[in-house]
């Protein structure tokens, strides 16, 4: 994996700086440098394009990366007790689902029982009430309290099928691919409809961790734990199809801005799909445990307008799929030959077929 | 095995005649009393003193955890897994022996504590007690079934010092076949004894309840105490089996080179997964229902009144085991489940809150009307009423397939099964220790000394446990020993109720060994008018052999 970082970073410095339509001008885009260095270059955004190739404008090899983290956004917050705000048309329909259906209905359950408990202790203690009755059989309330919970889970059950039901809408045509894999400890993306190019993302160790000279966590980065070295870099308004497997065991990528966490499961490819509504960068986790260093496999997207998306992946060696929509279709993989080898059966889901069920795609891959 | 004894025209010679037989009670010698023992009741003290061994052991162990947890960054891991191991450990091998912990911590508290104390314990105890039959069916097999989990525990002590299991207590494939040394084949031959043990007592325990009882108690007469260990012996026999075939075949996995869970032999990892939790989702409810039973037992008792609704209670029992047996892929939300499957198993899921909701009402409405006194085992059932309720809410919540694509394998979940099983399963475990020590050892336990417990674990593990749903909300995943550091305000609040948590166990081992050598002597039935059961018609402790002459129920 390491070798498909530098590869990137060969092709990276190979080409010509030009900030195609640089959009973070609080950011000092780095140019990229052949060799590790810490220092950072200030090539303004809108510097001028040069004649060979554009450059990388997230310049997440190395180098200060493009976008800064918003405090309190995709990320924890100290002594919060919510869920992080959601960029996804999905999650926002979940987190409403949660905090406006789930937990005023658990709250009033909750304090109801309580009460109930509260004024029996209080009503019927032993000094308030020395007798006793004898009733032990009430049909009637017996009816009440089957009935009534099972309304409450039907209002419930009604909205949270509607939210799976469109979790589950597949990707429509012309989606961005990104195919996570999770590896024992670290994450590696491809984008197949973008050409065949590879990044590695590493958590980025804290300063004075690690060999010298490697490149360490800054504040620019992201939290401690959460940053990774290269970020995933994803349009924003446009949907991605999201497909995750595994070389060795199972992980689990997740953003929680997002709203989605699916498994890497070696030997199936698992799909889902969201648009990003809001640029900025977006923290998550390895969330199903994978071995000793579980916890620290971040995953950090950056969500880019669409535009530069297309000028990062121009960097990074790939393409953009001509002008028509369909021309995602030869989503095969490149290198589907080296997942194989160490998880069994090739891919055989994903958008070759626009309409596929995504139920089945997600499940057909490893039988 | 046709043994006259079981066969009800045995009955109809006896009369009912309480307290005729205190003599008899030809105790054996201690090395043949507590080690060839065929008597449920040595046999259930055998249980409890495992199960409190282990819950100690499992209680320490997430103190480690919460310590090296109050704090982001690594404190205490690499000390502590060079003093296991004797050789500097590396920070790579320190991190390993986090999911060591973890994954012992999981499974003493599921198999070596709650378990052993529930159906062994209690069980062994006072189904017999409670239906008026003198043993259990099978007293041999009995014995067996403890002393299974005595190698089962060693099994599994020993494993750290061979590496350890590091797969967390759901062993998940490819993790656990990958990982390499004898811990992992150590863990897993653990829960195969530990299995085998359970499932030999369920057997016990269905036929003694079947045949055993005495004459006239029906079985909708029976104490909800017998019908929830009834409820539960089906649970085990129908799902250990599974688990059995699952940890076999990962077992041949690791050693003979089959790929049941290897996709590069045509097997399927999440194939593991359906089998255990085709087994772990009934397992949950198993380490439950005894404790409803217990519950109902208690609350029954101290207001004075006869149990609310008897046949739904019973039967809502009845119908969380059956429906407990099709929810299981909840647990697999994010593996990639179809839409229709994730659809069903949320709906099913929810289902379980109906019966689940017939009993926390039922049991406030048997308290309605009664006569309440609250002494410690009362306290305990109330609070395990209101903290089942917080965490069969969540319950709730967690049911819904979409709301998982955030939560799962968040603090949320662990703060959701440790509220059902920390403060549920311990709650009552607790109840019913209060209740009947005084039966069993013939003593009372301290009622000061018993409040001051209650009320500062209560206020412990609250604090533990529910900041722990906000880390969970603001995404941090379990199984973790280091964590961003905006994630460190609640962890560090979670660790002083752990502290506080502790101190209460402290209160009640004073009280437990006090008691037990200069405890209050209890007379036959020191609860008053409100226990009706028949372990109540005993003397305390009761004969080595009781019910020589069967009691009679009208």
């Amino acid at each position: 994996m390491r070798m498909m970082g530098l590869k990137s970073i060969v092709l990276a410095v190979g080409l010509a700086m030009a900030g195609v339509g640089h959009a973070a001008p609080q950011a000092p885009a780095t140019p990229a440098a052949a060799t590790a260095s810490t220092t950072p270059a200030t090539a303004p955004a809108a510097a001028k394009p040069a004649a060979a190739a554009p450059t990388d404008p997230m310049l997440a090899m190395d180098g200060a990366p493009a976008m800064l983290p918003t405090p309190g956004i995709g990320m924890p917050v100290a002594g919060e007790i919510g869920l992080q705000p959601q960029v996804t048309k999905t999650g926002e329909r979940a987190l409403g689902f949660h905090n406006y259906i789930l937990v005023p209905v658990i709250t009033v359950i909750s304090l109801f029982v309580l009460a109930l408990l509260l004024w029996v202790m209080f009503r019927y203690r032993a000094k308030a009430n020395p007798v006793p009755s004898k009733t032990s059989h009430n049909t009637f309330i017996e009816i009440v309290w089957t009935g009534v919970p099972v309304i409450i889970l039907a209002l419930i059950a009604a909205p949270s099928i509607g939210l799976l039901a469109q979790q589950y809408k597949p990707a429509p045509d012309g989606a961005v691919t990104l195919k996570a894999i999770g590896n024992q400890w670290y994450w590696s993306y491809q984008y197949p409809d973008n050409g065949g190019f590879e990044i590695t993302a590493n958590m980025l160790k804290e300063k004075g961790e690690g060999q010298p000279g490697e490149r360490t966590r800054t504040d620019a980065d992201g939290p401690k734990l959460l940053a990774a070295d290269n970020r995933v870099v994803l349009p924003v308004g446009v949907p991605i199809r999201l497909l995750t497997t595994s070389v060795d065991v199972i992980h689990s990528w997740s953003i929680p801005a997002f709203w989605i966490k699916l498994d890497a499961v070696p030997g199936r490819v698992n799909e889902t799909s969201f648009t990003i509504e809001k640029e900025g960068v977006y923290y998550g986790v390895c969330s199903e445990l994978c071995g000793m260093r579980h916890g620290f496999m971040p995953i950090t997207v950056e969500a880019v307008k669409p535009e530069i998306f297309a000028a990062w992946v121009k960097a990074k060696g790939g393409t953009m799929p001509s002008a028509k929509p369909a021309a995602a279709a030869p989503a095969v993989e490149t290198n589907t030959a080296e997942i194989a080898n160490t998880a069994g059966p090739v891919e055989n889901t994903t958008s070759a077929a626009p309409a596929i069920n995504q139920a089945a795609a997600a499940g057909n891959a490893g039988q | 095995m046709t043994d006259t004894a079981l066969h009800p025209s045995a009955f109809d010679a006896h009369h009912h005649d309480d307290h005729a037989h205190h003599g008899g009670d030809h105790k054996p010698a201690f090395f043949q009393r507590w080690f060839m023992s065929t008597n449920h009741k040595d046999i259930g003290t055998l249980y409890l003193i495992f199960a409190i061994f282990a819950g100690v052991v499992g209680g320490a162990i997430s103190g480690l955890m919460r310590a090296e947890l109050a704090h982001p960054g690594i404190q205490y891991l690499t000390t502590w897994a060079t003093f296991i191991h004797q050789t500097p450990q590396s920070l790579d091998e320190s991190l390993h022996f986090w999911n060591v912990l973890i994954t012992a911590h999981g499974l003493i508290m599921v198999f070596f504590m709650v378990m052993p104390a529930m159906i062994g314990g209690f069980g062994n105890w006072f189904v017999p007690l409670m239906i008026g039959a003198p043993d259990m069916a099978f007293p041999r097999m009995n014995n067996i079934s403890f002393w299974l989990l005595v190698p089962s525990m060693i099994l599994l002590f020993s494993s750290p010092f061979f590496g350890g299991a590091g797969t967390g207590w759901t062993v998940y494939a490819p993790l656990s076949t990958q990982e390499t040394g004898p811990s992992v084949d150590m863990a897993i031959l653990a829960l195969h004894l530990a299995g085998a043990s359970s499932i030999l007592g369920a057997i016990n325990f269905i036929t003694t309840i079947f045949n055993m009882r005495a004459p006239g108690m029906t079985l909708h007469k029976m104490p909800l105490f017998v019908w929830s260990v009834l409820v539960t012996a089906f649970l085990l026999l129908l799902a250990l089996p599974v688990l059995a075939a699952a940890i076999t075949m990962l077992l041949t996995d690791r050693n003979f080179h089959t790929t049941f869970f290897d996709p590069a032999g045509g097997g399927d990892p999440i194939l593991y997964q359906h089998l255990f939790w085709f087994f772990g989702h009934p397992e949950v409810y198993i380490m439950i229902l005894p404790g409803f039973g217990i519950v109902s037992q208690v609350i029954s008792t101290f207001s004075r009144k006869p149990v609310f609704g008897y046949l739904g209670m019973a039967y809502a029992m009845v119908a969380i085991g059956v429906v407990g047996f099709v929810v299981w892929a909840h647990h697999m939300f994010t593996t990639g489940l179809s839409v229709d499957v994730k659809m069903y198993f949320t709906a099913a899921t929810m289902v379980i809150a109906v019966p689940t909701g017939i009993k926390i009402f039922s049991w406030i409405a048997t308290m309605w009307g009664g006569s309440l006194s609250f002494k410690t085992p009362m306290m305990w059932a109330i609070g395990f009423i209101f903290m089942f309720t917080v965490g069969g809410v969540t319950g709730v919540v967690l049911a819904n397939g979409g709301v998982d694509d955030n939560m799962q394998d968040t603090y949320y979940v662990v703060a959701h099964f440790h509220y059902v099983l920390s403060l549920g399963a311990v709650f009552s475990l607790f109840a019913g220790f209060y209740y009947w020590f005084p039966k069993m050892s013939g003593r009372m336990l301290n009622e000061a000394l018993g409040q001051l417990h209650f009320w500062v674990f209560f206020v412990g593990v609250n604090i533990l446990f529910f900041p722990m749903h906000f880390l969970g909300l603001q995404s941090m995943q379990r199984r973790v020993p280091d964590y961003t550091p905006a994630l460190e305000h609640w962890n560090t609040i979670a660790t002083y109720g752990y502290m506080i948590m502790a101190a209460s166990m402290a209160v009640f081992f004073v009280n437990l060994f006090w008691s037990l050598f200069a405890g209050r002597k209890a007379g036959d039935n020191p609860w008053g008018d409100g226990a009706t059961t028949l372990e109540w018609t005993l003397s305390s402790p009761p004969p080595y052999h009781q019910f020589e002459t069967l009691p009679v129920i009208d």
